[in-house]
């Protein structure tokens, strides 16, 4: 029998007892509605966990830094032995740029400095941030405004570092609560924060110093003026090289407007290194501070070395191969990928859990389906033995049987996605509303993919026929002369 | 094996045919032994009390069941060699079945019942209007298209049962007890289509029926059968008045 005239038939069939076949194909509906519902709720939270965690800027950066710098791995230990210790200068960081998959390739550029507040001294790292660092989740609920340009002549401040500078830190081994009110800062804001820094002077602009860059003064104290030039470079002009990169360091100090105060802190990869106080990369690149790279790596002004590099990628999917690229030039690299990876192995598990608890429904509905089928070979006993009579084969019976169950999978199908799609929807809305009383932003928890939309109905039909197995044979071994008898 | 093959002339021989069924401890010979031969084109009558092995006779030679020993032989082909597969293209090219209860599908229209076995033939959608039409004609129904069979008169369904028997050409057209369930009146209409399908067509056909004098008036041959045997076997001499029909 062709196929048409199968459907036809089968359609036809399941017409036939409408109100049984319609049962059947609603518990279906719901096993999948069931099953959809359980896996978006699983691909919902693993698209919000993702999602939160590339907003820190965690899983999309790769820090790169010298293969001699122990920072990180052994791995960059062993391979300093090998002296292959390329320099990370501006060379290599415009090289990383280029490649592909990377967004921008940032120098950091930090330091731990002496600072001036209402005439009082403080102590803090402080590190230059890229415009682009404004996206991140830590900028997200910042108390006045982020910097206006990467020129300006601004600073961040970490909401901890804010409470020191007016007096409201915690004593000693006193813990702050994190959930606890923010005391007011505000008046922190559009207030000057003198900085004290470390300025390259070129030697050959000495004695006659470099005044600095613009609306920066010398230090009042230390006046001290230290000479510096670093290794000699290799290669056969490093002896030429020696006096241009030789620089003196010239202390300085330049007021920073405070524009702006963090709670969360942006710099989370750098542990014990993490910076209090933020300024815009340009203004900082333009304050020639003096780097502890630049004893050793300097090429000159030109061509400054760096302690680290951070790199951001596309997608956290670029990181593997941005990380291997850069291996490749020499340098060493680090990322929290693989945190990521236990993340996604995380959510594959719960998926699974979730999907085979989703599941359990629609192996009830299963049964359904071949309740309802053996019912209606014993309801259509003598049509079988009709069709027979006539000429139908085996195949052609087991055909229609499977072609019966098959329908009320697809429609069942097609019945529980929607279904699943507004259960979701209706558990998002009333879980935005629970977080909209708790003054928390709206989020997304739930997602029905066209991958999940498209196995569910699968998924569905492949359930059915299965279950339309036994049914179906069990019909088409039916004894036509039996079948005819039957009343 | 095709179906042009089996249906080249509609010859059937059965060779000492048994069919026997087991209930519990004892054994049941519902056809016991038989053998006889039908030409192409005859008019064969099958005659017999009730439980002599006519209706089980019958299934045998359509292929809906299979014999204990034996062999039935269509054109020269075994019946018993062919498979489960084989043996429902036998039935869809090769015989037209008539049943005493009609057997239609009930949820289904006339046409519709008519056009089942073109569906399982695989004929083509644009053509099987026209060939129900035709079938549907021949019977005198070609206005109870849309009719279902619960609102048809018994004589009508078996009018309907027989032009789903002929739709698909069958060379060997089987009918058992197709008066069985009708008054005589009607009974006689359809017997005189049946007959005509054996004139007109050529077709061969053999009745089961345990009305002699239908099958006298009809058949020009009956075979009598008693507990599963075949107990005679009388040839009907032509009658004046129809011998030059359908010639």
């Amino acid at each position: 029998m062709k196929t048409p005239d199968l459907v036809e038939l089968a359609a036809r069939n399941l017409r036939e007892s409408v109100l049984r076949n319609s049962l059947t194909t609603l518990g279906i509906g719901v096993g999948v509605a069931s099953l959809v519902a359980m896996l978006s709720l699983g691909v919902g939270l693993q698209q919000f966990a993702t999602r939160r965690l590339e907003r820190t800027g965690l899983f999309d950066t790769v820090i790169v830094s010298r293969r001699d710098f122990g920072g990180f791995a052994a791995r960059g230990r062993a391979a300093a032995a090998a002296d292959n210790n390329r320099a990370l200068d501006e060379k290599a960081r415009r090289e990383i740029s280029s490649l592909p998959g990377v967004l921008e390739a940032v120098p950091d550029l930090r330091m731990m400095t002496q600072m001036r507040f209402d005439d009082k001294p403080h102590r803090a790292m402080v590190a230059a941030l890229p415009m682009s660092a404004h996206d991140r989740e830590a900028f997200e609920n910042i108390q006045g405004t982020f910097f206006s340009s990467s020129n300006a002549a601004e600073a961040i401040v970490q909401k901890r570092f804010a409470e020191e500078l007016l007096g409201r830190a915690p004593s000693p081994g006193e813990t702050s609560n994190p959930s606890a009110p923010a005391p007011a800062l505000q008046p922190l804001l559009g207030k000057e924060l003198v900085v004290y820094y470390a300025e390259r002077v070129p030697a050959a602009n000495l004695p006659n110093a470099k005044p600095g860059t613009p609306g920066s003064s010398p230090a009042p104290s230390p006046p001290s003026k230290a000479s510096a030039a670093p290794a000699p470079a290799n290669g056969p002009d490093a002896g030429a090289d020696t006096l241009l990169s030789a620089f003196s360091v010239v202390p300085h100090t330049r007021s920073l407007r405070i524009v702006g105060i963090v709670e969360d802190d942006p710099d989370t990869l750098r542990g014990l290194g993490r910076a209090r106080v933020f300024i815009p990369l340009d203004f900082a690149q333009g304050l020639q501070i003096m780097l502890p790279s630049d004893l050793r790596d300097s090429g000159g002004l030109a061509d400054r070395a760096y302690t680290q590099v951070s790199v951001r990628v596309r997608t956290s999917r670029d990181v593997p191969g941005v990380e291997d690229s850069i291996r490749r030039m020499g340098f060493n690299v680090f990322s929290v990928l693989d945190a990521s990876r236990n993340l996604q192995r995380f959510f594959t598990v719960l998926d699974t859990f979730l999907g085979i608890f989703g599941s359990l429904a629609l192996a009830v509905a299963s049964l359904g389906i071949i309740n309802t089928l053996v019912m209606a070979i014993l309801e259509r006993r003598r049509e079988i033995g009709i069709l027979k009579a006539l000429g139908a084969s085996d195949t052609d019976v087991k055909k229609l049987f499977f072609a019966e169950a098959g329908a009320m999978g697809i429609v069942g199908g097609v019945l529980g996605v929607t279904l699943g799609w507004m259960i979701g929807k209706v558990i998002n809305a009333g879980t935005n509303i629970y977080l909209h009383q708790q003054n928390l932003p709206s989020e997304t928890f739930w997602s029905v993919p066209w991958w999940l939309v498209l196995g569910a109905l699968g998924f569905s039909l492949a359930v059915s026929l299965v279950s339309g197995l036994y049914p179906a044979a069990r019909a088409a071994q039916l004894d036509p002369v039996k079948a005819l008898r039957y009343e | 094996m095709t179906a042009t093959t089996l249906t080249e002339s509609g010859t059937i021989r059965t060779k000492e045919i048994c069919r026997h069924y087991t209930m519990g401890t004892s054994v049941i010979r519902a056809v016991d032994g038989i053998s006889f031969s039908v030409q192409e084109g005859e008019f064969i009558a099958l005659l017999g009390s009730s439980g002599s092995g006519k209706s089980s006779l019958l299934n045998l030679i359509a292929g809906l069941d299979r014999p204990t020993s034996g062999d039935v032989q269509v054109d020269g082909r075994s019946l018993a060699e062919l498979s489960s597969e084989e043996l429902a293209r036998y039935r869809r090219h090769s015989v037209g079945i008539v049943f005493q209860a009609f057997n239609l599908v009930p949820s289904m229209t006339v046409a519709e019942n008519v056009e089942l076995p073109l569906r399982l033939a695989e004929t083509e959608r644009r053509e099987r209007a026209s060939r129900v039409r035709e079938a549907l004609d021949r019977v005198g129904l070609s206005q109870r298209l849309a009719h279902r069979p619960g609102e048809l008169s018994g004589g009508e369904q078996q009018r309907v049962a027989l032009a789903r028997a002929l739709v698909n050409s069958p060379r060997i057209l089987l009918a058992d007890e197709p008066t069985g369930n009708l008054d005589s009146h009607t009974g006689m209409e359809i017997m005189e289509l049946i007959g005509d399908c054996n004139r007109r067509l050529g077709m061969t056909v053999l009745l089961v029926t345990h009305e002699r004098a239908l099958a006298e008036r009809h058949a020009g041959r009956l075979l009598f059968l008693a507990d599963g045997r075949l107990v005679g076997d009388q040839p009907i001499p032509p009658r004046p008045s129809e011998s030059g029909e359908g010639q």
